[in-house]
């Protein structure tokens, strides 16, 4: 075989770059076109033409990529959906590590399953007492903390700080005397598993929180994925979960109660790690879902609070001030945060600012103005009825929430208006993410004796 | 000569099909094949064979297999199966009925292109 020049390959390379980037083409369709380019320039090297002419030549014989290509999508209309489950394996050695992953997952996968029945040997039942509310996610979240330590290759002390926080956060809520179904108790319920989530952030990003904005936004940018994973894989239990009890029941057997004892929360905790896994290996592969629900539902609750807004003013009505309305604005700031969130995490940090930028804004601000009508109208409520637990959590929530959206709002609007760079913004988002860490740890720990375990 | 997109596309399966009937080959060896055989009338775009060995592989009439040749390098190589074979003899069959159906017309006409 003749040795081609330096300057040939070079040339070679370029085209085959080129249909690299074809999605329609296997890697070996690369290779086989490749082959057939390099024969094709050898016999009319042989044939006595030079280097240039002869891959000029073989080239145009070859005929237009575009034309190939889009004929073997034709042929392979299937390659153009990205395959999740095939994963795409770029190279030997990342294929081997594929391979060694899935074992590894669900193992992790059935470990979580497992565990979260163990407790009810003891006489745990699910759903029932504040045992199972209480510990639900620490049989999850240091399983999942375990895969990205795998997955990043964390060293001892490392895996030793997340497994010490895991264990800490479970010997401090197993021994707080909770008074049974009391108000601290759901708090804690519904906080530990926020501040815990942090672990799993140091986790995923390897164990370098500090200073890591890029680490930290790839990992909101991940509880985004997996939020809607998780959602997905549960509507697919839930479909599984009906039949199984719709097909025992047609052979005469009841079996709603072990099912809901079973199948939902193994089902629930082995969701969790496949979730992630399949969040981890489709980053690459296909577009990303939140950034896309955020496009779409960003104008739609920015025109949703502009209309409140313009309805409090017309009817000169405030907003009550029951304990339900603190939290329906808790939870509007927080999807106002999350969307935000997911634009910050979707946005090439470069581009000008540009229509949505504004929309987003305007959603901010006129979300700030909404929770300060409503902020202000139950000041009053506390200063009338004094502190329960349950106020001073939303009110703190709303706090946090609100600092957070104020002080984006602010970077937002120097942003669109030109003055300040977009990467500020990102920089905040990523700075606070312990804030929320801290409050729901507070929460967990330091209501309780707070409120004597009421 | 400048040979019809629609006719060349139609002549690609048997061509290819009788190609590897007389022997396991590769794409480069198979258009090489195609010029010979056409005494280069019939030029095909070298890239538009991939796709139709790939579809006639999805239709079970080949079978490939990667293999390193000779120079070293690897290709892929392909082998014409029972079906394929199979679909070539009913190809054969049609095109015997086209052929002898304008062979019987351009003989009666053969003054026209005098």
């Amino acid at each position: 075989m003749t040795e081609l020049t330096d300057a040939l390959e070079a040339q070679i390379t370029r085209w085959r770059t080129w249909l690299r980037r074809q999605p329609a083409l296997r890697p070996e369709d690369v290779d086989e076109l490749e082959g057939h380019l390099r024969d094709q320039i050898a016999a009319l090297l042989e044939a006595g033409l030079a280097g240039d002419e002869a891959f000029l030549v073989a080239v145009k014989r070859m005929g237009r990529l575009d034309a190939v290509s889009r004929e073997f999508a034709r042929e392979h209309s299937d390659r153009l959906w990205k395959q999740l489950v095939a994963a795409p394996e770029e190279d030997a050695a990342s294929g081997r590590a594929a391979r060694r992953e899935v074992p590894v997952v669900l193992g992790l996968a059935v470990a979580a399953a497992l565990a979260i029945q163990l407790p009810q040997l003891f006489g745990h039942q699910f759903g029932e007492g504040g045992f199972y509310a209480l510990n639900a996610s620490l049989f999850v979240l240091p399983l999942l903390a375990g895969y990205f330590a795998w997955k990043r290759g964390l060293d001892r002390a490392r895996c030793l700080g997340l497994a010490g926080a895991f264990a800490a956060a479970a010997v401090a809520v197993n021994l707080v005397p909770f008074e049974p179904g009391g108000h601290t108790e759901l708090l804690a319920v519904l906080h530990l598993p926020i501040a815990l989530w942090l672990v799993v952030g140091a986790a995923y990003v390897g164990g370098r929180w500090w200073g890591n904005v890029a680490g930290r936004m790839d990992f909101v940018r991940f509880s985004g994925e997996l939020f809607i994973y998780f959602v997905l894989i549960a509507l697919g239990g839930g479909v599984l979960t009906a039949f199984t009890i719709i097909s025992f029941e047609a052979i005469g057997l009841d079996v709603e109660g072990s099912a809901q004892r079973l199948i939902l929360p193994s089902g629930a905790a082995g969701a969790v790690i496949v979730g992630a896994w399949l969040v981890e290996a489709k980053q690459s592969v296909i577009e990303n879902m939140a950034p896309v629900l955020t496009r779409v539902f960003t104008p739609l609750f920015a025109g949703l609070l502009l209309a409140l807004l313009a309805a409090m003013v017309w009817t000169g009505r405030g907003v009550g001030v029951e304990r339900e309305v603190l939290i329906a604005f808790d939870l509007l700031l927080a999807v106002v945060l999350g969307l935000l969130l997911y634009a910050v995490s979707a946005r090439d940090p470069l581009a000008p600012p540009d229509l949505f930028d504004r929309i987003l804004l305007v959603l901010v601000v006129s979300a700030l103005v909404a929770d300060g009508v409503a902020l202000a109208a139950i000041a009053t409520r506390i200063s009338e009825f004094g502190f329960s637990p349950n106020r001073v959590a939303a009110l703190g929530e709303n706090l946090v929430l609100l600092v957070n959206l104020g002080w984006s709002a602010w970077l937002y609007a120097r942003f669109v208006a030109g003055r300040g760079p977009f990467a500020a913004v990102e920089r905040w988002q990523t700075a606070y993410l312990p804030v929320y860490a801290a409050w729901a740890a507070l929460v967990v720990l330091g209501f309780p004796p707070l409120f004597g375990f009421a | 000569m400048n040979i019809g997109k629609d006719l060349v596309a139609a002549s690609a399966t048997p061509l290819v099909l009788a190609i590897l009937a007389e022997g396991d080959s590769y794409g480069y060896a198979i258009i090489r094949r195609v010029a010979e055989l056409s005494g280069g009338e019939l030029q095909w775009t070298d890239g538009m064979l991939y796709p139709v060995l790939h579809r006639l592989e999805r239709f079970g009439y080949v079978e490939a297999r990667w293999a390193t040749a000779e120079t070293g390098r690897r290709r892929r190589y392909y082998r014409i199966t029972s079906e394929g074979t199979a679909h070539l003899a009913a190809q054969r069959r049609q095109w015997q009925v086209v052929d002898s159906a304008l062979r019987g017309i351009w003989t009666g006409m053969r003054f026209a292109f005098a």
